[in-house]
């Protein structure tokens, strides 16, 4: 690589960089936090061992149920383990179980809401009609019919939340199909004599899947959410395991001597929760106004 | 008029800002005025012209986060500056009446027409009894001319048509009788025969002694009712007086290129604009490919019936026939129902017709199917009412134009930058986005996608309508000057019935789905031979001056 | 003024009331019976040998039953029918309320889920009139005003939209019942009993139907009949109440009937935080034995109860939204 090459890529990186700068700078203070929080969560789901304080396994019985202190910042369970490091190791499990929730809930979404919103008429009307009888099972139910059938671990969780929060998804994507298949430069692409296909691929789909990036983060929030609520009813992931909904669950027990072991694992879980909403709320208002997002 | 004594409303420099950037946030730059019971005052602007807050200050509602001065806002010798909401909330309705302009979404959808007339008698305690309330809506609702009153005011205002819900609005604000009726817009979204009953209604008004603030963007509206005018620009006032002086001799550049741009002051064909807008040079490839004898476009015996949403079938257009000639412009006129928009979705194919057929250069164009039309449709294009929505949002200035570029020719360099300025648009602006554009540049946009694959004919479908005068004037010009230089031919579709005169050679006037008539541009306007024609030329309204040459 | 002919006669008004309100109790069985289909489909998936499973269940114990012991409980409950006629005999059963025979108890599920849905029901109905008291208090006090405090209030609404309903249960266990002992800790107490738990779920779907009002709210305050009524000399709190909320309640109620889905899901959680009678707890207890009638019958009727709450919305739409009575 010449001397002037590499002065051009470092000029190409520098422009990114600063582009990088200046979106970030554009951001709403809020919405600022909430995205460092999601990368603080992304980093102790990939390396759990740089942010943890002590051994998340490691018990000590002469420091059990210890309040948060400066030495264990959330606090110690019962066998005097490290809580605020259980939280950090249990990220990766709950983002995991999320994460495939979400990929899952969004896959059958995708599938039913294109099928119904391309092809429309008959089609359209069975989709939408399996989709209203879905709807019809509470969240949770649907949830615990798959647990009760394919008994209780990680991958029951994450079909049972998938398939549970997808019609959800699925009749939102319908509806964005259905309305850009009405806007006007639809019909603009139609009069300039494009085939349908060409409509579909330059136009319909684009600007049909512009929300997606929104539902995935909204997605991600809520299904952790959910996931943890079966952990803590004791179906999916047991206890010994520091995923945060099993936190919550063998918390439960000793709520009444040692708050700290409700309190903070629930905290994690709305400060995801709630980072992934403001992230998707201002993404939302992003693409909608897109003179500001230039 | 005696202009002696106190003035019912006296305003004397009146300021209005929004926000704390004083020079650019200022939207009112000292209006002054006063006000006579039984006199008319209209407001003239464009859009943004600061009309609206003006008249809202009046009645202490300029909007969230405005700011109001004034050396004086007098209403009969009080000073309205700097009163509680309390004071203001016995003077709004009581004393001074408004009329926003949509009437449709100036009431409140989920109430009875009658609870809305009937809220003002309720806030100010004028009627004891629900009974006497009721009474007094019927009242009221009669007296603008509503028929069946007693059971219109049991219906929502979406069960009124256009025109009833606007007189029912009109009968809201008229309630507790008001010495001061402010109408902004009032006729703005209303078919013309349904504007000329209105503006009686409000002349009725001011008969009785009431006086009238009328805000509006058409000249013809404002000098038909007004004794004083003020012209507004950009938040200033840029001329002041007696209607009949201003609208004989416009002293003001501003208010003369308005009077200018209207295009019944003018020659059929000619130009609207400033002579300073620049005429075209075409070069000679871009021109339609010339086309075999005979008319362009024919239809013959259109019949389109819809369902509604009650499953109940309704015949939009009944029987339409008619041909355009290559380099002729055919305008299609009528009111809002009359079957004219349907007209153009069938001629675009975007609707087959139940009966007849439509032929375009000579070969079908309805009854065949869409793979056959596809490679033809390069012949016809279409020019919309809101361009906006017409693009894809995520796309580019220069995407959506060489989006309708032919395959054939889209490897010619500089074909955007030349359709472009065919439209008189910067190059610069090739890598916007159409949000980011004003409501001509869009209209612009669209003339230039609608010339890009180069065809024989375009379908307007009130291409101006959404647009101010000044920026309807450029537009009119701009595919005046395509026709002569391009050939191409116009179907062009409007309400308006001083555009559609201007623009075209041979005229339809439609109603009810059928065409009532058909000559001559200048026939049907100068003699028009069927009533309905002459009902509807009688409502326009007019300025009072001698057409420029 | 030239209005489109008409050229077909429409039926009375009633009558096509009547129709439509037909139409939409035909619609809730079609979408009943398909759920109870589609519940029989899962749960026909199960692995293993049913009667194996559940002698294990009834026992409580994992046993090698004989050939026979297990040909006795095929017979007695049709599991050696093909599934076509175990199907028949399930929907067959359903008009009666008939699920079947808890594995556990043995006694019919009908029964257990008829002891146990009042609370239930009790629980989630005042949980949901809560959830509007608070959202629309909030949203009338704060909605469409500038300044510092609207702000927060919307964040907070945010916020709680997200919480998880058992840990907010939790918290709220912690700090009324326990350290505060204001409240019961656990039980059906009445009145007392009921406050935090329906709390816990009223909080939640408080900022979510909040936001949901909230924005409507914010967009009916800039609509010209809002400003026209304001111009006939009605003040702001008037206009909020009077004019606003109604329209901004719309899509709301349209939630609320989806909401009833949700409270259930939040109940089965929050009735085991708080140890409250109710068929939330009941199957939360099912699935975790693997009760599978018990299981199935109160997935069944919950979204049966669902499907009579959309109705119930759908029925009742028109009375706040005038414009439908009128098509």
């Amino acid at each position: 690589m010449s001397s002037t090459d590499q002065a051009l890529v470092f000029r190409a990186v520098e422009r990114r960089r600063s582009a990088v700068a200046a979106f970030v700078r554009t951001l709403p203070p809020g919405v600022a936090v909430a995205a460092l929080v999601i990368v603080l969560f992304v980093a102790a789901a990939a390396a759990p061992g740089h942010l943890q304080t002590h051994n998340p396994f490691r018990t000590d019985l002469y420091a059990t149920l210890q309040p948060p202190s400066l030495a264990h910042l959330f606090g110690t369970d019962q066998s005097g383990r490290d809580l605020f490091s259980r939280v950090v190791e249990g990220t990766r499990q709950s983002l995991t179980i999320g994460i495939g929730a979400t990929g899952l809930s969004l896959s059958i979404a995708l599938l039913l809401g294109v099928t119904a919103g391309l092809a429309g008429g008959a089609v359209d009307a069975a989709i939408s009609r399996f989709l209203e009888v879905l709807f019809a099972f509470p969240n949770l139910f649907l949830a615990l019919l798959f647990v009760t059938v394919f008994a209780a671990t990680p991958a029951t969780l994450v079909i049972a939340v998938g398939i549970g929060t997808a019609p959800g998804y699925a009749r939102m994507i319908r509806g964005q199909f259905l309305s850009v298949k009405r806007a006007g430069y639809v019909e603009a692409a139609r009069t300039l004599g494009h085939s349908y296909g060409r409509v579909v691929r330059q136009h319909i789909f684009p600007n049909a899947m512009r929300p997606l990036v929104v539902m995935i983060t909204l997605g991600l929030g809520q299904s952790i959410v959910w996931a943890s609520g079966l952990a803590f009813l004791g179906l999916g992931v047991a206890p010994p395991s520091p995923e945060w909904g099993a936190l919550l669950d063998a918390g439960r027990h000793y709520v009444t001597r040692a708050w700290w072991l409700e309190v903070m694992p629930g905290l994690a879980i709305i400060a995801f929760a709630l980072s992934a909403t403001v992230v998707s709320r201002h993404l939302q208002d992003r693409l909608e106004g897109r003179v500001h997002a230039g | 008029m005696p202009a002696d004594g106190v003035p019912l409303l006296k305003v004397e420099d009146l300021r209005v800002s929004f926000g704390r950037d004083e020079p650019r946030g200022t939207v009112v730059k000292g209006v002054s005025f006063t006000l006579h019971p039984g006199r008319c005052l209209g407001i003239v602007g464009e859009s943004g012209s600061g009309k609206s807050v003006t008249a809202r200050s009046i009645v202490g509602l300029a909007g969230l986060g405005g700011f109001v001065h004034a050396k004086t806002i007098a209403f009969n010798g009080h000073s309205l500056i700097g009163q509680a909401d309390r004071q203001w909330r016995r003077i709004r309705g009581r004393h001074i009446g408004y009329i926003l302009q949509d009437a449709l979404t100036s009431l409140d959808q989920l109430r009875s027409v009658g609870r809305e007339v009937g809220e003002g008698l309720e806030l100010h305690g004028v009627t004891r009894s629900a009974a006497e309330r009721d009474a007094r809506v019927v009242e009221l609702l009669t007296s603008v001319g509503l028929p069946d009153p007693a059971i219109k005011a049991r219906q929502l205002p979406s069960e009124l048509s256009g025109g009833q819900r606007q007189r029912a609005l009109i009968a809201s604000a008229l309630a507790l009788d008001p010495e001061l009726l402010i109408a902004d817009e009032p006729t703005t979204a209303l078919d013309v025969t349904v504007q000329a009953q209105v503006l009686d209604l409000l002349e009725q008004t001011k008969a009785r002694g009431k006086a009238l603030i009328l805000i509006s963007h058409d000249l013809a509206v404002v000098s038909r009712m007004a004794d004083e005018v003020i012209v507004m620009c950009n938040g200033d006032v840029v001329e002041q007086g007696p209607a009949a002086e201003i609208f004989a001799r416009p002293r003001h550049g501003y208010t003369r290129r308005l009077i200018d741009a209207i295009p019944s002051a003018h020659r059929r064909g000619s130009r609207l604009a400033p002579a300073s807008a620049p005429r075209l040079r075409v070069a000679e490839e871009v021109r339609p490919e010339a086309v075999a004898s005979g008319p362009l476009l024919e239809a013959s015996g259109l019949v389109k019936r819809f369902r509604g949403p009650d499953k109940i079938l309704r015949t939009a257009v009944a029987g339409v026939s008619f041909a355009l000639a290559q380099g002729e412009t055919l305008g299609i006129v009528g009111e809002s129902g009359s079957g004219k928009s349907t007209v153009a979705r069938i001629v675009m194919a975007l609707e087959e017709p139940d009966e007849g057929y439509v032929r375009l250069n000579g070969l079908p164009w309805t009854g065949i199917a869409e793979r056959e039309r596809r490679a033809r449709r390069r012949f016809i294009a279409m020019v919309y009412q809101d361009p906006l929505s017409s693009f894809d949002p995520r796309w580019t200035i220069e995407r959506i134009i060489a989006d309708a570029i032919p395959d054939t020719e889209a490897h010619r360099p500089g074909r955007v930058s030349e359709l472009l300025n065919l439209v008189s648009l910067p190059a610069s602006h090739r890598g916007r986005r159409a949000l980011d554009l004003s409501g001509g540049q869009r209209q612009r946009v669209a003339v230039a996608r609608a010339v890009a694959s180069r065809p024989n004919v375009i379908v307007c479908d009130e291409p101006v309508s959404a647009l101010d005068v000044s920026v309807q004037a450029q537009i009119l010009d701009l595919l005046g000057d395509l026709k002569r230089e391009l050939g191409v031919s116009y179907l062009f579709i409007s309400h308006d019935l001083g555009v559609v005169h201007h623009v075209s050679d041979r005229v339809l006037v439609m109603s009810g789905g059928e065409v009532v008539e058909s000559s001559e541009a200048d026939d049907v306007f100068l003699a028009p031979r069927h009533p309905y024609s002459r009902t509807l030329l009688a409502a326009v309204p007019r300025l009072p001056i001698a057409p420029a040459a | 003024m030239s209005e489109p002919a008409i050229t077909a006669r429409q039926a009375p008004p009633w009558r096509r009331r009547t129709a439509a309100v037909l139409r939409r109790l035909l619609g809730a069985v079609a979408v009943f019976w398909a759920v109870a289909t589609f519940t029989f489909c899962v749960q026909s998936l199960l692995p293993g040998d049913r009667a194996e499973m559940m002698l294990n269940v009834a026992s409580g114990t994992l046993v090698q039953a004989s050939k026979a012991e297990l040909a006795a409980v095929n017979a007695r409950y049709g599991f050696d029918q093909p599934l076509s006629v175990q199907y028949l005999r399930y929907i067959e059963a359903l008009p009666r309320g008939d699920f079947g025979v808890s594995y556990q108890t043995h006694r019919p599920v009908r029964d257990m889920i008829a002891e146990q849905i009042r609370p239930t029901i009790l629980l989630t109905a005042s949980a949901l009139v809560l959830a509007w008291v608070i959202a629309i208090v909030v949203t009338v006090t704060t909605a469409g005003r500038p300044g510092r405090l609207s702000r927060f209030i919307g964040g907070v609404q945010v916020a709680t939209a997200v919480a998880p309903p058992y840990w907010i249960g939790t918290i709220l266990l912690v700090v009324f019942a326990v350290r505060l002992r204001l409240f019961p800790v656990e039980g059906d107490n009445g009145l007392p009993g009921l406050v935090l738990p329906a709390a816990a779920l009223a909080i939640p779907l408080s900022g979510f139907l909040g936001q949901v009002i909230r924005e409507e709210f914010s967009r009916v305050l800039e609509q010209p009949f809002v400003t026209t009524a304001r111009m006939r000399g009605m003040g702001d709190t008037g206009v909020r109440l009077r004019h606003v909320l109604r329209h901004a309640a719309l899509p709301g109620v349209t939630l609320s009937g989806w909401a009833v889905g949700a409270l259930f899901s939040g109940a089965a959680v929050i009735e085991t935080v708080f140890a409250r009678p109710g068929i939330g707890g009941l199957l939360v207890a099912a699935t975790s034995s693997r009760d599978i009638p018990l299981v199935t019958g109160i997935i069944v009727a919950s979204a049966g109860i669902y499907i009579l709450a959309n109705l119930l919305v759908d029925l009742a739409y028109p009375i706040i939204d005038p414009r439908l009575r009128a098509r």
